[in-house]
């Protein structure tokens, strides 16, 4: 692997320090000694991560400037179960499936570095099912507040931009776990075939569906901080 | 690694072989290049169109009875849209951009070359649902190219049903199509090269189109979301910019919205844009000072850094433009100090062209007028930005005839200064043939001439207060009479600008049917893309074997050598001196 691709002067010890990260980045051939298709794939996410920020310090922005009082998120987002309002308890069981989800394809990956493709196509589609709990939960958690007259141009218990935001932001993201989903099901499908074991038997690309969803993952994350704890 | 190896591998591309995969549903980058070119030059004309509608109605007001206020701000809009966006986005990274990339790099293609292909076909989508804006009830948006709400959604805004829901919708295209392209430019550059090409051998244009593309990507997001949002606003009634409003009479039911986000969005996309069409201009005119001086370009590493400065900090002065939007003092003093700062990167390259030029062994041909008359027209425009940038010079000069005559110097002459210097240079490797030059030098006088004939008197207009997007100017106390027949002067010199345009298009057309065949380096010059095997190059680009590279982008005149130029792909010869080489100092 390494004679590939290097600087000519590979063989001489890297140096040191700063001026050996601007000469490793400098190099020929590649600045980064990993696949295209990842390479790829992290640039897209750095700029999927401007899309949520400026999603999210839009939100941050209209809740600050909007006249009306914005609605307290723990009475909103509470279920009642047993006659007890619980604050938060739908999100909370949201979110500890998606981070869930996360740790089985962590596992997919692992199992696709040692070529084992069964239990790294099984990995996923366990991934994929989490992924689709969550968007069902989202869609009962959407019908929850739309029977209780929450819209995107009006909110009965308060500030209009609470809806639009919610709807606006958690949409989004629902759309990106939509997308995950059919994209981890598709890739398991291929790995289960036995496509790549025709190519090699590389299978970087539980890797980079892996790096897609871990993403969609931490975003969730900031959602429920900055939506659902402020 | 297994990737390189098919980089390397002869066949690793189908190639295509019947009309159709070949030169419409093509992959190959260097089609994709033409197919944007042509889309994007052909829509640039229905942009210069609009301009001079606009331009004859201010200079001759009661010419056109066809001619409405409301037509008029669809023409502002859609012309401003047009250019920024459909033109120079389109036509320096989908057309430039993909057409050096991979040859300057000495790559085969980029590294997914199907994608790229989509990114062209969701490019064309967008174009589409632009034009089609044109054709709906209630006709195109006419809020102005920076689409501010609420007006640009509210009854009385030209296009407030139909044309600015098609508006925002293009872009969102756009942005879709973009960034599918985008991905492949930045990976190609990042991980694609040839041996031998380090970052710090790269040549200038690939360094100015890689930044462009990395600020198109963090930057057309703001833009996305900004889309998105008005989208709703518009259709399904939310108020994300819209306040409690009192229009034509009547109260709206929004309430609560902030207008100001909006801006705050818009320009956080806006101007870094200026950068996505700057910094491409710049990485390729100093490749066309360098080659046509036949000296080393002044300053490598220093204009590397300075295009990666302007690119960063282009993210820091958005605010600029926000002015006389009402702001915190302190925040009006952060934008202005950056953007004085900003000056600074772009006045070492500046400086560095003109130290290029020094002492060089000019040839005055085709693309370097057009290089040399970018930096006229650059330094013109940069100067009054220097005015603009301070808040107190601005509060009275924004919106006029000043600020018209500053952007269109800056960001809308200077790239295609270097647009069409780029296309005379690169245009005998892209179609076999040389440009007609008595046509071209004809057709660069008349423009670089005419652009000061339009815009140095539209300075004074600005100063007179005359102000901007107006349809009329009717009676005034404080412009003068005379002010009338500048604006006349302006509109025959546009006309005359316009007209060279078609002598552009002639001159292309001729030269592809009976231009002097060029050979393979008709510049000699030392990037990649001359040393190809075949000229047009091949499917794949380098035969057999892909290059090597040895050396800088920049071995002119090289005391001691019998040629004045050695290309990058030639071996040190024993007894060079190392300073030279560089990137190979390390060694
Ligand atoms: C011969 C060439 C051109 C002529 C005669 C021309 C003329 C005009 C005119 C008359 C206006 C409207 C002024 C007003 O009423 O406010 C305008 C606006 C504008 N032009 Fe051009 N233009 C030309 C080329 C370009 C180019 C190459 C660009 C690319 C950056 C450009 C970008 C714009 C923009 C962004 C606006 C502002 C639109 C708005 O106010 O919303 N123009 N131009
Ligand atoms: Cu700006």
């Amino acid at each position: 692997m390494a004679q590939e691709g290097m600087n000519p002067a590979a063989d001489a010890l890297p140096p040191e320090g700063w001026r050996g990260i601007v000469d490793d980045w400098a190099t020929d051939k590649q600045a980064f000694h990993v696949p295209w298709g990842k390479a790829m794939m992290w640039i897209f996410l750095l700029s999927d991560t401007f899309i949520f920020t400026t999603f999210l310090t839009g939100y941050m922005n209209v809740r600050m400037s909007t006249a009306v009082e914005w609605p307290n998120p723990s009475e909103v987002f509470a279920l009642s179960i047993f006659g007890q309002p619980i604050p938060l308890i739908l999100i909370a069981i949201m979110t500890f499936v998606l981070i869930t989800s996360s740790g089985t394809m962590a596992l997919a990956v692992n199992y696709g570095y040692r070529r084992d493709r069964y239990r790294a196509a099984a990995l996923m589609f366990v991934t994929a099912a989490f992924g689709a709990i969550f968007v069902g939960m989202q869609a009962f958690e959407w019908t929850k507040l739309i029977e209780e007259g929450v819209r995107p141009w009006a909110n009965p218990m308060g500030a209009s931009q609470f809806g639009a935001s919610f709807f606006k932001i958690t949409g989004f993201h629902g759309l990106h776990v939509s997308a995950g989903v059919v994209y981890l099901a598709v890739g398991a499908l291929k790995v289960l075939r036995g496509d790549y074991e025709r190519r090699g038997g590389n299978y970087e690309i539980v890797e980079i569906t892996g790096l897609y969803w871990h993403f969609v993952d931490l975003v969730w994350v900031f959602i429920f901080a900055f939506f659902y704890l402020w | 690694m297994a990737y390189v190896a098919i980089a390397d591998r002869d066949h690793h591309l189908h190639d295509p072989d019947t009309f159709i995969t070949k030169y419409i549903w093509s992959q190959d980058h260097k089609v994709i290049a033409i197919q944007y070119g042509v889309v994007a030059i052909g829509v640039g004309l229905i942009a210069l169109a609009l301009s001079l509608l606009m331009r004859l109605q201010i200079g001759f007001p009661d010419l056109f009875s066809f001619m409405t206020p409301y037509n008029y701000y669809q023409y502002v809009t859609t012309h401003g849209m047009i250019m920024v966006i459909y033109l120079l986005t389109a036509l320096f990274l989908g057309g430039f951009g993909n057409y050096l990339i991979p040859l300057m790099c000495g790559a085969r293609d980029m590294v997914f070359p199907y994608m790229n292909m989509l990114s062209f076909w969701v490019y064309l989508l967008s174009v589409i649902v632009l034009i089609a804006s044109f054709f709906v009830p209630g006709g195109a948006t006419g809020a102005g190219w920076t689409l501010y709400p609420p007006q640009a959604i509210l009854d009385g805004t030209p296009g407030s049903d139909w044309g600015i829901v098609l508006m925002l919708v293009s872009l969102a295209i756009f942005i879709v199509a973009f960034t599918m392209g985008g991905l492949n430019y930045v990976t190609t550059v990042l991980q694609a090269r040839c041996r031998g090409m380090t970052l710090m051998r790269m040549p200038l244009s690939v360094w100015g189109i890689f930044v462009a593309t990395i600020l198109g990507l963090l930057a057309f997001p703001a833009l996305f979301v900004a889309a998105i949002m008005m989208t709703l606003d518009r259709m399904i009634g939310t108020s994300f910019f819209m306040p409690a409003l009192l229009a034509l009479g009547e109260t709206t039911d929004t309430t609560g919205g902030s207008p100001i986000l909006f801006q705050h969005l818009f320009w956080f996309f806006g101007h870094p844009e200026v950068y996505i069409v700057a910094l491409p201009a710049f990485g390729i005119v100093s490749d066309l000072l360098s080659t046509h001086a036949r000296k080393n370009i002044f300053g490598y590493r220093m204009m590397v850094w300075a295009i990666v400065a302007i690119g960063a900090l282009s993210f820091v002065v958005w605010a600029h433009h926000m002015y006389v939007s009402g702001m915190n003092p302190y925040f009006g003093f952060f934008f202005a100090t950056t953007t004085l700062i900003i000056a600074v990167p772009t006045a070492i390259k500046v400086y560095n062209w003109v130290l290029t030029l020094w002492r060089g062994d000019i040839h005055l041909n085709l693309p370097m007028l057009w290089a040399t008359g970018f930096i006229f027209t650059f330094i013109h425009g940069g100067l009054t930005g220097l005015f603009l940038g301070n808040v107190t010079v601005d509060l009275p000069l924004s919106d006029t005839y000043f600020v018209i005559g500053h952007f269109h110097m800056v960001m809308g002459v200077s790239p295609v200064m270097v647009l069409f210097g780029a296309i005379y240079h690169w245009f005998p490797k892209i179609t076999g043939r040389m440009p007609n030059d008595v046509l071209g030098k004809i057709h660069f006088w008349m423009t670089f001439l005419g652009t000061y004939a339009i815009y140095l008197p539209m300075h004074y207009l600005g100063i007179l207060g005359m102000p901007r997007r107006y349809y009329d100017y009717g009676q005034t106390d404080f412009i003068p009479d005379s002010a009338l027949g500048v604006n006349q002067g302006i509109t025959i010199a546009a006309i005359v600008v316009a007209t060279a345009q078609l002598i552009f298009l002639f001159n292309v057309a001729l030269s592809l049917w009976k231009g002097k065949r060029a050979d393979s380096n008709p510049w000699r010059a030392t990037t990649l893309e001359w040393q190809t095997p075949d000229t047009p190059p091949k499917h794949g680009n380098w035969g057999p074997k892909l290059p090597e590279v040895h050396r800088w982008a920049y071995d002119y005149s090289v005391p001691g050598d019998e040629a004045d130029f050695i290309p990058q792909n030639h071996p040190i010869k024993p007894g060079e001196e190392s300073l030279r080489v560089a990137g190979a100092s390390r060694k």
